[in-house]
């Protein structure tokens, strides 16, 4: 068992997967030298020289293009964008391309290529540093959308998402980087990748988050706990597909459910497992499912984000809510 | 002299323009002498004033961002002769489009600097007017804003704006962006665009032969000013360390927008002296010996050489400057420390021109919410 943080988890995940399989390379903005801006590449380029770790042009849309004519060449690809806000000149290669070659080919064409983004907020930064644009990847068919949010999953999440032949978008809590957590670097992961992690069980209310919410939820899990009442924490950790199993158990337990996110509240992926456990579990809830998330405004200046942001008051203050009915 | 290619043919150095050399001596230019035949003594002491407060301005702000004042700056530091030699080029009627370094730019502009302090405080995303200062918000998304240039000179086109010879009348618009910028596709769209359409448009770019930590060779492989030729308008390369120069260069770029000849590209020779910004550490990818040679063509000590060699400006005259910009600091600390925060409900107030139903509700839920926290906070 080593302790180690998210961005050393990964780090450490790209290297097993770099030396694992010779076809896979990284690619993106300052990845190279520097590291990247949160070091997750640290000292990747140094061992595995300048043709396997590549600092590009300064162009995302260029990096996922070329990362699709590189899979198709038969390289495996793990593009690296600098931050949340900064995918979109690459969206466009992502909803069109990427997502849809599999398919437009009838399964002829495989593009496995990971793209990484570091999402969220907390992190006092300015315009386009702390955005959560997960739903929107989501949303894109022919995707496979993930986010860890400790390094355990960090570790391994990252080493399956190489292994998998579908693309997948690979969202790293950058406000949870620093988080530390023990991890067996030379184990086994417990989990596929698409599956979702009990991540603290209860009793009395489920509450189901992702990436950076899910410590928020564990605290509050732990305040709650103060206050006698069990909520069972679930960590999605998987947004396409949805693995909603171990949601749909729990909230049969509980009848009460609670979604948190940071991306807005409107038409996102709290939204999706509202709808998806009224469908299975309608006749076990005890009241309406409840979203705490950012609200429907572009994410706000630095100074006012703890307010936008869900945090443990706003989680139990949902939980009182669906016990009001 | 030749310098190679990455095809391996043989292309002429790179011609520069300079008229202040690095030791602060005045060369001759055929061509641009005329553009800065007006300057007067008493322009090169402005000159030089703006160049002091721009860097002034930016030392602070680093030194706030150190004391936790800021979340983050983006220092210009060596960027200063580049910034104010082509700010003061412009007329007021001409509309400028930055990035997020354009400090000197914006004071040049008469932007309060407590403006720029106050978005990287993180108080908000630029409260500076851009309709009144022709200062638009600075832009993060790199190269974004070349777009949005060359679609405001295509309105400033149709609005006859150009080409009546009125001084105060034809206006032109110049868009910055970085050595990197030119990789985005956006920035190679804004080059079509406007030389197909012929816009008055200026593209400014800073070559401080940095992108974060990438070197320019990650960008390109020729010099930057010469992709103009490809898309069919004139590039030119000045020392983006000599503000006559960069006040020569922008001036002539400009009057050809304004006559209605279409755009020129602009590339700054110049160094980023600090860090890419206060979170970033240079140290992990260039060595100090780059620094220290960048040290000798400072953009600042070079006019203070030409204006001590020429006559143009006493001891006295430094030091007014050098107390005025001090004057500047303290008030910057100040006024820094004293921005107030944003409310929480104010994230609501500008998503569109009529808040909707939904967003209402959810000013609404906040103001509830926060309220009972504010109670129970009065309970305990
Ligand atoms: C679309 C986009 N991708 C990545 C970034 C992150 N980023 C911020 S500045 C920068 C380097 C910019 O280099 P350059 O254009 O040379 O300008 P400079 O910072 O040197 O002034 C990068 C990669 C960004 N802001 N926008
Ligand atoms: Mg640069």
């Amino acid at each position: 068992m080593t302790s180690l943080n998210i961005i050393k988890a990964i780090n450490i995940g790209l290297r097993r997967s770099l030396e694992r399989d010779d076809k896979v390379l990284i690619m993106g903005e300052d990845v190279g030298k520097l590291g990247g801006v949160f070091r997750v590449t640290d000292g990747l380029q140094k061992d595995f020289g300048e043709d396997r770790v590549i600092d590009t042009p300064l162009a995302e849309s260029g990096i996922i293009g070329t990362a699709v004519g590189l899979a198709l060449r038969g390289y495996r690809p793990v593009c690296e964008i600098q931050f949340d806000g900064f995918v979109f000149p690459g969206y466009d290669q992502i909803v069109s391309q990427v997502a849809k070659m599999h398919f437009r080919s009838g399964g002829r064409l495989r593009l496995p290529i990971v793209i990484r983004i570091p999402y969220g907020g907390r992190i006092g930064a300015v315009e386009h540093h702390s955005e959560s644009p997960e739903a929107y990847f989501a949303h894109t068919p022919g995707l496979k959308v993930v986010t860890c949010s400790n390094p355990l999953d960090a570790y391994w999440m990252i080493q399956q998402a190489i292994e998998l032949d579908d693309p997948v978008v690979f969202f790293e809590p950058k406000g949870r980087y620093y988080t530390k957590g023990e991890v067996d670097v030379d184990g086994e992961p417990e989990l596929p990748l698409e599956s979702a992690r009990v991540a603290l069980p209860g009793a009395d209310a489920t509450v189901v988050a992702y990436g950076p919410s899910v410590k928020t939820c564990l605290d509050a899990a732990a305040a709650a706990a103060d206050d006698g009442r069990s909520l069972e924490v679930i960590d999605l950790r998987s947004l396409s597909p949805l693995d909603l199993r171990a949601v749909y158990d729990s909230v049969r337990r509980t009848g009460r459910l609670v979604v948190v996110h940071e991306a807005q509240r409107s038409l996102g992926i709290g939204a999706e497992v509202a709808a998806r456990v009224t469908e299975e579990c309608f006749y076990s809830l005890e009241a309406p499912v409840q979203r705490v998330t950012g609200y429907d405004t572009p994410y706000p200046p630095a100074r006012v984000e703890e307010e936008f942001l869900p945090d443990l008051d706003r989680v139990l203050d949902a939980v009182d809510r669906t016990f009001a009915y | 002299m030749t310098v190679e290619t990455a095809a391996g043919a043989s292309q002429p150095e790179p011609e520069l323009v300079q008229l202040l050399t690095p030791e602060g001596q005045r060369v001759p230019h055929d061509h641009y002498d005329a553009l800065i035949a007006d300057i007067t003594g008493d322009d090169v002491r402005s000159l030089y004033r703006d160049l002091v407060l721009g860097r002034r301005v930016d030392g602070e702000a680093v030194a706030l961002q150190r004391q936790g004042e800021l979340g983050l700056w983006a220092s210009l530091l060596g960027q200063e002769a580049a910034q104010v030699g082509s700010a003061r080029a412009l007329r007021a009627q001409d509309h400028i489009f930055p990035t997020y370094r354009e400090h000197a730019v914006a004071l040049c502009r008469g932007v309060d600097p407590v403006r720029l302090l106050a978005l990287f405080r993180g108080v908000d995303q630029g409260s500076w007017d851009p309709v009144e200062t022709n200062f638009h918000l600075y832009t993060i998304v790199i190269g974004a804003q070349t777009l949005h240039a060359t679609g405001y000179a295509m309105g400033v086109q149709r609005d006859g704006a150009i080409g009546t010879g009125d001084p105060d009348r034809d206006a032109a618009v110049i868009a910055y962006f970085g050595d990197g910028a030119t990789s985005q596709g956006d920035v190679n769209e804004a080059f079509i665009w406007a030389s197909v359409v012929n816009a008055p448009v200026v593209f400014f770019c800073q070559n401080n032969q940095w992108a974060i930590s990438e070197p320019l060779e990650r960008q390109t492989r020729v010099p930057l000013y010469r992709r103009a030729a490809g898309f069919g308008f004139p590039g030119v390369r000045v020392d983006g360390n000599d503000v006559l120069a960069c006040l020569a260069v922008t001036r002539e770029a400009l009057q050809r927008a304004r006559d209605g000849e279409g755009p020129t590209l602009v590339e700054a020779f110049t160094y980023r002296m600090g860090a890419h910004t206060t979170t970033d550490d240079p140290t992990r990818y260039r060595l100090n010996a780059e620094l220290e040679h960048w040290k000798l063509k400072d953009p600042i000590e070079r006019v203070k050489a030409y204006m001590v060699r020429g006559d143009l400006a006493d001891q006295d005259f430094f030091d007014a400057v050098e107390e005025e910009a001090e004057e500047l600091a303290v008030h910057l600390r100040a006024a820094c420390r004293a921005l107030p925060d944003p409310t929480p409900t104010s994230i609501f107030d500008h998503v569109y021109v009529e808040p909707t139903p939904d967003l209402l509700a959810q000013r609404e839920a906040m103001t509830t919410y926060l309220d009972s926290l504010a109670e129970e906070e009065v309970a305990r």
